[in-house]
């Protein structure tokens, strides 16, 4: 990727996603958290259960409304889409890939028409050949057989489905895709084919991706950059080999250091860090601190001195 | 018992599914060995056979199983003659189970502390205040925290990960000779993974149990395993010591799972992945079942079933590949950056034998 030149496509600021306001039970599932994504890359979003990171995704292609802050997209702010025309773009533009491939298909329509759903709402075929047309050109870039579409989802494995679902995604021509844990549902070796696939289709129609995931080795393979979140905060963004390589924040240290590698003899020798998250609540103000260029850390005025060392250590930053 | 270290041997197993469509043949003759106190990992796709193989083990296949063939010996006896009555006995004695899933194989009307007594009052007939006190003392050792006032919490008090913990607590409290851990961990997020994992390791040295583990996630087999059994198709492809599979493995499809796993160094535009999809079991292909997906298959590969080869005393595997006259073949670039490793962990390790070797042998001189 390059970054000097590129162009952001989605910026979040300060958006917080608040549940049950005012009541005994709030819950804070997004608190406050400001990022970019930029025009063709991948955006790698994770962290544990519980930490907001499929809120994030939900808040952004507006499935909530948020409590607070702003999400611009291609600079217009998201909120302000009052008109259909405004919000029929919005949804062309911005498509989602769901986690369950079994879930998120409706098993009493033909594939042809889950995929079609979108050109149809949008009108986009021009008759009924043309619309068949586009469904088999669909399925084929997907690597489906034109055959399957008058078949249904029961007929499919999970991979295939998961196929089904982003040939979907890709019937309206999206700029954005979210893909909340798009693989996790899968066998290790088609994992792999549908991450392939992503890729192709990244490369070939200029998507930009925000990948939400809690399987670090695959984010890391899938995403130039990644954000790091925790109980609803984001703690650390950078470039996804600087992040695995040299992580600044505790909490990502922690994180990668229990991550199982498929290599006896590195599990044998591996320490594991734990964290303790108390210290985060000590009510000092925090906020993202870019420490190298492109890396930031969610740091307290006082922290960022001890921040900048650690990148200095891992010869991050040169004077 | 062919081996005094055996604890369990399957042999020959053969079981079938009746379903309306006809007999799905989910384990296709399968032999292996447990050892005494060893951890053994049993790895492969969903519909591989892993999980129907221990629940054959535990007499807790659905109704319409059918066990075609096979013995299953524990202790001399074998299991599958057993009566459902005898089967009781065992389970949760001498065979115990940890579940996949925390969220459901806790019965959400019962106290935990009641829960984990339950299995030393069925089989020990302790009376309840003496296996309450014996849970709450279980309760430490998994790591529960103020056990003594969470004795008498329901299991929705807990998250996920201590939940796992009361499953675990569950299954060692009669200290069986067999755990068997069906995906424990894949339910779960890594940094609590990771701690149950540890607790498994230490709980098992306290207690020597013997463990099968079920996973589909090699890198959790890579710390967890002595011995790893590869299975695909209802079959059992390749079987050696964790080294051995990592490092040296031999069977295409085993290079396919390593290779198809991103490392934290993999990048490239293209990961490589293992194309299309297992076979069919109602009627599984003649010859090898990965034959359709395998870049590196013969043509003897769609005739005949490959018998197991010889690798080394402890390591097997079933491909032509391994036949003397089959061609030389170069396994995918990250299985070869594998093997280069293994070599040098092997001549470090002869190395390390040749300088310490002459020391012994002046010992002996004096």
């Amino acid at each position: 990727m390059d970054y000097e030149n590129a162009e952001k496509i989605l910026e979040v600021k300060h958006l917080k996603q608040y549940f049950n306001v005012g009541k005994k039970d709030e819950v804070r599932a997004v608190d406050d958290i400001s990022f970019d994504i930029y025009k063709g890359e991948t955006f790698g979003l994770v962290g544990e259960s519980g930490s907001g990171k499929t809120t994030t995704g939900r808040a952004i292609i507006h499935l909530y409304e948020p409590t607070s802050g702003e999400i611009l997209f291609n600079g217009k702010n998201v909120d302000n889409f009052k008109s259909k025309s405004d919000q029929r773009e919005f949804r062309q533009d911005m498509q989602m890939i769901f986690q369950d491939p079994y879930a998120s298909l409706n098993p009493r329509m033909k594939v042809k028409d889950i995929v079609a759903e979108g050109i149809d709402i949008n009108h986009l075929a021009k008759d009924d050949a043309d619309r068949s047309k586009r469904v088999e050109d669909l399925l084929e870039t997907v690597g489906l057989n034109k055959d399957h579409s008058s078949r249904y989802p029961h007929e499919f494995s999970g991979g295939q489905r998961q196929r089904i679902g982003i040939a979907r995604a890709l019937a309206v021509d999206p700029k954005f895709v979210i893909a909340d844990e798009p693989i996790s549902a899968l066998d290790v070796s088609i994992q792999a084919q549908v991450v392939n696939l992503m890729k192709k289709l990244q490369r070939e129609q200029g998507l930009t991706y925000l990948f939400i995931a809690h399987d670090l080795s695959m984010v890391k393979y899938i995403s130039d950059r990644i954000g790091v979140m925790h109980y609803g905060r984001m703690l650390e963004i950078a470039d996804s080999d600087e992040i695995y390589a040299h992580p600044l924040h505790d909490y990502t240290k922690s994180l990668l250091s229990a991550v199982p590698i498929p290599d006896p003899e590195f599990e044998r020798t591996r320490e594991e860090i734990s964290y303790d998250g108390s210290g985060e609540n000590d009510g000092k103000e925090r906020h993202l601190v870019e420490i190298s260029p492109r890396h930031w850390v969610r740091a307290a005025e006082d922290e960022i001195d001890m921040y900048t060392k650690r990148a200095h250590a891992a010869s991050l930053i040169h004077d | 018992m062919e081996n005094e270290k055996n604890i369990l041997e399957v042999r020959n197993l053969q079981v079938n599914f009746k379903t309306y469509a006809g007999d799905v043949k989910a384990i296709r003759d399968v032999s292996f060995d447990l050892r005494k106190g060893e951890t053994l990992a049993i790895v492969g796709e969903s519909g591989s056979g892993k999980s129907v193989t221990t629940r054959t083990i535990m007499g807790l296949n659905a109704s319409n199983a059918d066990i075609a063939s096979g013995t299953i010996k524990y202790k001399g006896d074998d299991l599958l003659k057993k009566s459902e009555k005898e089967m009781e006995a065992i389970r949760g004695q001498d065979i115990a189970e940890i579940f996949q899933d925390p969220m459901t194989s806790l019965d959400p009307t019962m106290k935990i502390g009641r829960q984990i007594a339950e299995p030393l009052m069925v089989h020990k007939g302790m009376k309840k205040e003496k296996a309450l006190a014996q849970a709450l003392e279980m309760m430490k050792l998994v790591g529960i925290t103020d056990a003594e006032n969470r004795i008498n919490d329901y299991p929705h008090q807990f998250s996920g990960g201590m939940r796992q913990r009361i499953v675990i607590a569950i299954a060692l409290v009669n200290y069986p000779e067999i755990l068997i851990a069906d995906e424990p961990t894949t339910a779960l997020d890594v940094t609590i993974q990771a701690q149950i994992l540890n607790l498994m390791k230490e709980l098992q040295d306290k207690i020597s149990t013997s463990i099968i583990f079920i996973t589909h996630d090699l890198g959790v087999v890579a710390g967890m395993a002595d011995r790893v059994a590869v299975m695909y198709a209802g079959k059992i492809v390749e079987y050696g010591t964790v080294d051995e599979i990592f490092y040296n493995p031999k069977h295409p499809y085993t290079w396919g799972l390593l290779s198809s796993m991103p490392t934290m160094d993999t990048g490239g535009d293209e990961l490589p992945s293992i194309p299309g999809t297992p076979p069919d079991l109602l009627d599984p292909p003649k010859g090898d079942a990965f034959a359709a997906r395998n870049a590196y298959a013969l043509k003897i590969d769609t005739e005949k079933e490959p018998p197991f080869f010889k690798v080394s005393d402890t390591h097997y595997a079933a491909t032509w590949l391994m036949h003397p006259d089959a061609p030389e073949v170069t396994p995918p670039a990250q299985i070869v950056e594998r093997q280069k490793k293994y070599a040098e962990m092997q001549s470090k390790l002869v190395q390390t034998q040749r300088t310490t070797s002459p020391v012994e042998e002046e010992e002996e001189q004096q």
